[in-house]
């Protein structure tokens, strides 16, 4: 093992608590020098300029530098050259590496031949764990507390990763789901069959108004179309929820609504003023999460 | 007396019995046993009490590998291979995948890494009430059993 966190499942209850709580640190005092003389390849073999952009202020905000490519049309894979040849070139002058992926399992598959630490950011539709990482710290902060919450899923739960990781994440701490999904979208039957093995209590529907009245989080998502290889599909279902602030009226005062962004029409903009609207905020928290997972990763001793 | 007849008896090899008949010719190509060069006997149709309808494989002097015993596992897990010495069984070898397989089969995930590049499949066997799931160790999507496609090597 090299220490690295390609899945979510890759932590147990214990780590993901001492990450949450090394972030609440961080986030106090973001700019420490616990990285220094450190380098940390960022290898984005397709754009998420989000999430790229947050890794590297985590690492340069501890007082580490960076390497890497935001694009693999500039980068060496447009040769024809490997994951393993790059990995284990890029493992020559870094001391971690964070990988974003089209394809499923890559980052798996740069985790076992690596000989440094891998963290995934992202491979395909498969896992994304710093982003459900970031999902957990956004719901404590905002409830206090991450044990007996309602939470309401809403959107893409068939290739949404970031929904099917949240799932394995907060079995730990008893939540309730209730699913909002159209047919086509609807949560696969294996985590169906993992909530009824960890005794999870959840409900489906198509219908999302009144569907989160009595829910503590809304978490939305959206339909990716990068995801869908049957473009038709995605043209019936891309525009099938739309959050409206009119809709949060009779939910709960301690009710926060989750995004993982971007967003495109599946939150109206009159949401944005509402405080239980919490989206921005969780993107910012990603900060401090990811550099709790890179201290983690590098053991400064932080986590 | 009919029974006879129909599949010789072996010296010496390897016997997969109980083949569901739609599987044999699949088994004989997984064993590449159409450029065997000694004594076969492919018997397929014949009568079975447990299944109806079965087909049979006799390889003599062979003696299958625990990759070659896996394959026919993901393929037919209800046959029964029996190692033959001396016309007698003196092995009944047990269809069980075991916790792993390793790169005898493709990923059914097109978006999978390794439909892509050049990486050894490796897939955890779940076993759970008797029904066996696959699962990608990389891209942790499950294979089905009609979705299983062996490689080619």
């Amino acid at each position: 093992m090299n220490n690295s966190l390609v899945s979510i499942t890759d932590y147990n209850k214990e780590d993901i608590l001492s990450i949450l709580d090394a972030a609440r640190g961080f986030e106090k005092k973001p700019d420490r020098d616990t990285l220094k003389g450190k380098v940390v390849a960022t290898l984005f073999y397709e754009p998420s300029t989000r999430t790229r952009l947050s890794f590297e202020t985590a690492v340069v905000r501890l007082g580490g530098s960076v390497i890497g490519f935001s694009d693999s049309g500039t980068s060496s894979s447009t040769k024809g050259e490997t994951l393993n040849d790059t990995i284990r070139m890029v493992s020559c002058y870094a001391d971690a590496i964070v990988i974003r992926h089209p394809l499923d399992g890559a980052a798996r598959y740069a985790a076992e031949i690596s000989p440094i630490p891998v963290v995934n950011a992202g491979d395909g539709s498969n896992q994304h764990p710093s982003q459900t990482l970031l999902d957990l710290y956004s719901i404590r902060k905002t409830q206090g507390t991450l044990e007996n919450l309602k939470i309401c899923i809403v959107g893409d739960l068939k290739y949404g990763r970031t929904v099917h990781s949240l799932i394995e994440a907060m079995s730990y701490f008893k939540p309730e789901f209730k699913f909002v999904s159209p047919d086509e979208l609807k949560i696969p039957e294996e985590y169906k069959i993992f909530c009824r093995k960890h005794n999870i209590p959840f409900t489906e529907t198509a219908e999302l108004n009144g569907s989160f009245n009595d829910a503590d989080i809304l978490y939305m998502t959206r339909v990716q179309k990068e995801r869908f290889q049957d473009l038709m599909e995605y043209e019936r279902v891309k525009n099938v929820y739309t959050l409206h602030n009119a809709m949060i009226k009779n939910t709960k005062p301690n009710l926060r609504i989750l995004h993982p962004l971007p967003r495109v029409n599946e939150i109206s903009m009159d949401v944005d003023k509402n405080k239980k609207a919490y989206y921005f905020q969780q993107a910012q928290n990603g900060l401090y999460v990811r550099q709790a997972i890179l201290s983690k990763v590098l053991k400064t001793g932080d986590v | 007396m009919e029974k006879e007849l129909k599949v010789a008896a072996l010296k010496n090899g390897t016997v997969i019995d109980h083949i569901p008949t739609e599987k044999v010719f699949k088994i004989v190509s997984i064993l590449r046993l159409k450029v065997y060069g000694q004594l076969l006997t492919i018997g397929n149709n014949l009568d079975s009490k447990r299944m109806g309808r079965k087909g049979i494989i006799k390889i003599s002097n062979r003696i299958l590998s625990d990759e070659e015993t896996s394959k026919i596992a993901l393929v037919a897990p209800n046959a029964s291979i029996n190692i033959i010495r001396d016309y007698k069984v003196v092995e009944k070898r047990a269809l069980l995948l075991g916790d792993e397989i390793h790169d005898v089969m493709h990923c059914a995930n097109p978006m999978c890494i390794t439909n892509h590049q050049p990486i050894p499949t490796k897939f955890v066997v779940i076993n759970e009430d008797g029904i066996v799931r696959l699962k990608c160790k990389y891209c942790t999507k499950e294979v089905l059993q009609d979705e299983i496609n062996l490689k080619k090597k």
